[in-house]
């Protein structure tokens, strides 16, 4: 029973996220893009939560939903001159066509040289204490450059918006 | 079957507990406010008025559903839903009691801010789709204010999860019961008060509820995002901004003021009545904010964000420090 709930449930989470990127890269309107990433992302959440990591699921809507699309919009309606604009012709890049060929080769080959080692799954998922503790003891250096990197990028863009008043 | 009966029977509960909350608050805030401004508001249908709010409710669902030509049709049409989704969800992880609840949450706290945040998306959509620059100014305006508020928010509820150790609402709410020196109740709103006036502050601006109520700015903005929205789907709007009241007024009473317990009352006593304690907490919550609207004047833009980023962020970062030496202390206190 729960096997074909978890099974439908996946079905239709994983649809959304597929039918999200499919509309955000066919879709001409960048701000209707920017509704499929954000419809995407949802979906992903949600699959976060079928397989019981309810804080990255949560944390994955907080920031990339909640956050960072509000902030996509943001700079896209901000960067619009006139309504229209929002429609962008299709343009075609040998450039970026290129680079998205070396791109997903390199996601290929990444995701291939797991081969069929499938991670096995825990009894139980761990709680957000635990990830808690991983994070702060074992991970805590990778965890502290994340945030001097953040960090670097904040003091980037204050220092960037002062230079344009003077 | 019974078990697909029994998962969405309490969703339908949280639509029918939303859409009553709606009418209710609707009606509460018109006397509320007719109060503090020395009127009587609605007074002739029904006795002192009571049935006004069902009477407009039924009013909007009879009216015509305009859609403005030029609009951007979809993103017309589904900001409504946009907005009111989440405010649903957000019922999934209040602890009306020690059982009643509609879904059991280990990160119940975070669940509640993550759905809340993306109400602001749903008007975003509103503001664009309208094609109206009101909308869209009103849109920008209180979605700007969203996020801004919503980093000080999450920062002030952080100290009472460091004390309790624990995300889940229930635990939370769990761990206020009891007195300190058999008087004073062991609510969080006196050991955690900088948190309570910070939480209090940000849900308030999260709210775009008066004094930061900008993004809907009658004098300069007509209606914000929901000027171009007519019959049930501005209602969806309007209701989801009070549902989103009951919501953050019952994250309040849940963290800060014990949830569905009473002081000096052992919880084996109320048990049988601790949701309607717990809901009567939560009208209180919202009573306060109804008090603050009908009683401060609007705030400019700047002074929102400037009070948002450069004082209230600072204050919860230093008290989030501060709590956690404390709590440090103790440990080492206790363990030599």
């Amino acid at each position: 029973m729960t096997e074909t709930v978890n099974g439908i449930a996946f079905a239709i989470l994983a649809g959304a996220a597929i039918l999200g990127a499919v509309g955000m890269l066919t879709t001409r309107n960048v701000i209707h893009a920017a509704f499929w990433l954000l419809e995407s992302m949802i979906a992903v959440g949600g699959l976060f939560l079928l397989l019981q990591a309810e804080y990255l699921a949560v944390v994955h809507v907080l920031v990339y939903a909640g956050a960072v699309s509000v902030l996509m919009l943001f700079v896209i309606m901000l960067t619009l001159r006139r309504r229209e604009d929002s429609v962008r012709p299709v343009e075609v890049s040998v450039a970026g066509a290129v680079m998205a060929l070396v791109f997903g080769g390199l996601v290929f080959a990444a995701i291939a040289s797991y081969g069929d080692r499938v991670a096995e799954m825990p009894e139980t998922a761990p709680d957000t204490a635990a990830l808690g503790e991983l994070l702060f003891s074992r991970w805590a250096l990778p965890f502290e450059v994340a945030s001097l990197v953040l960090l670097v990028a904040l003091v980037a863009a204050v220092w960037w918006s002062r230079e344009e008043k003077r | 079957m019974s078990a697909v009966l029994a998962a969405i029977l309490p969703v339908l509960a949280a639509v029918a507990l939303m859409l009553v909350n709606g009418v209710v608050l609707i009606y509460m805030l018109r006397k509320v406010l007719g109060r503090l401004h020395l009127r009587h508001g609605p007074l002739n249908v029904g006795p002192k008025g009571m049935v006004q709010t069902t009477a407009d409710v039924l009013k909007l669902l009879s009216k015509e559903d305009v859609i403005p030509t030029g609009v951007d049709r979809w993103m017309y049409v589904l900001a409504p839903a946009a907005v009111f989704i989440p405010s649903l969800l957000a019922y999934a992880a209040i602890p009306f009691s020690e059982n009643l609840r509609i879904t059991q949450l280990e990160t119940g706290l975070l669940f509640t801010f993550a759905v809340l945040s993306l109400v602001a998306l749903g008007v975003l959509m509103a503001g664009w789709g309208s094609a109206n620059k009101w909308s869209l100014i009103g849109a920008m305006r209180a979605a700007a204010q969203t996020i801004a508020y919503e980093v000080p928010l999450l920062l002030s509820v952080i100290p009472v999860v460091m004390v309790v150790g624990s995300l889940d609402l229930a635990q939370i709410v769990q761990a206020q019961s009891g007195t300190w020196f058999g008087i004073i109740p062991r609510w969080f709103v006196f050991a955690q008060f900088p948190a309570f006036a910070i939480f209090l502050i940000a849900a308030l601006a999260e709210l775009n509820q008066t004094p930061f109520d900008m993004s809907e700015a009658e004098s300069e903005l007509v209606a914000g995002f929901a000027t171009e929205y007519s019959s049930m789907r501005f209602g969806m709007l309007f209701l989801a901004e009070f549902s989103n009241s009951f919501i953050m007024s019952a994250i309040a009473v849940s963290v800060f003021f014990g949830g569905w317990s009473l002081p000096w009352v052992p919880d084996s006593v109320i048990a049988p009545i601790a949701p309607v304690i717990f809901v009567l907490k939560t009208y209180f919550g919202i009573f306060v904010f109804m008090w603050i609207r009908g009683t401060f004047p609007r705030v400019r833009i700047d002074q929102l964000m400037t009070l948002g980023w450069k004082w209230l962020i600072p204050i919860t970062l230093g008290w989030i420090m501060l709590t956690g030496l404390v709590l440090k202390l103790g440990e080492l206190g206790g363990a030599s």
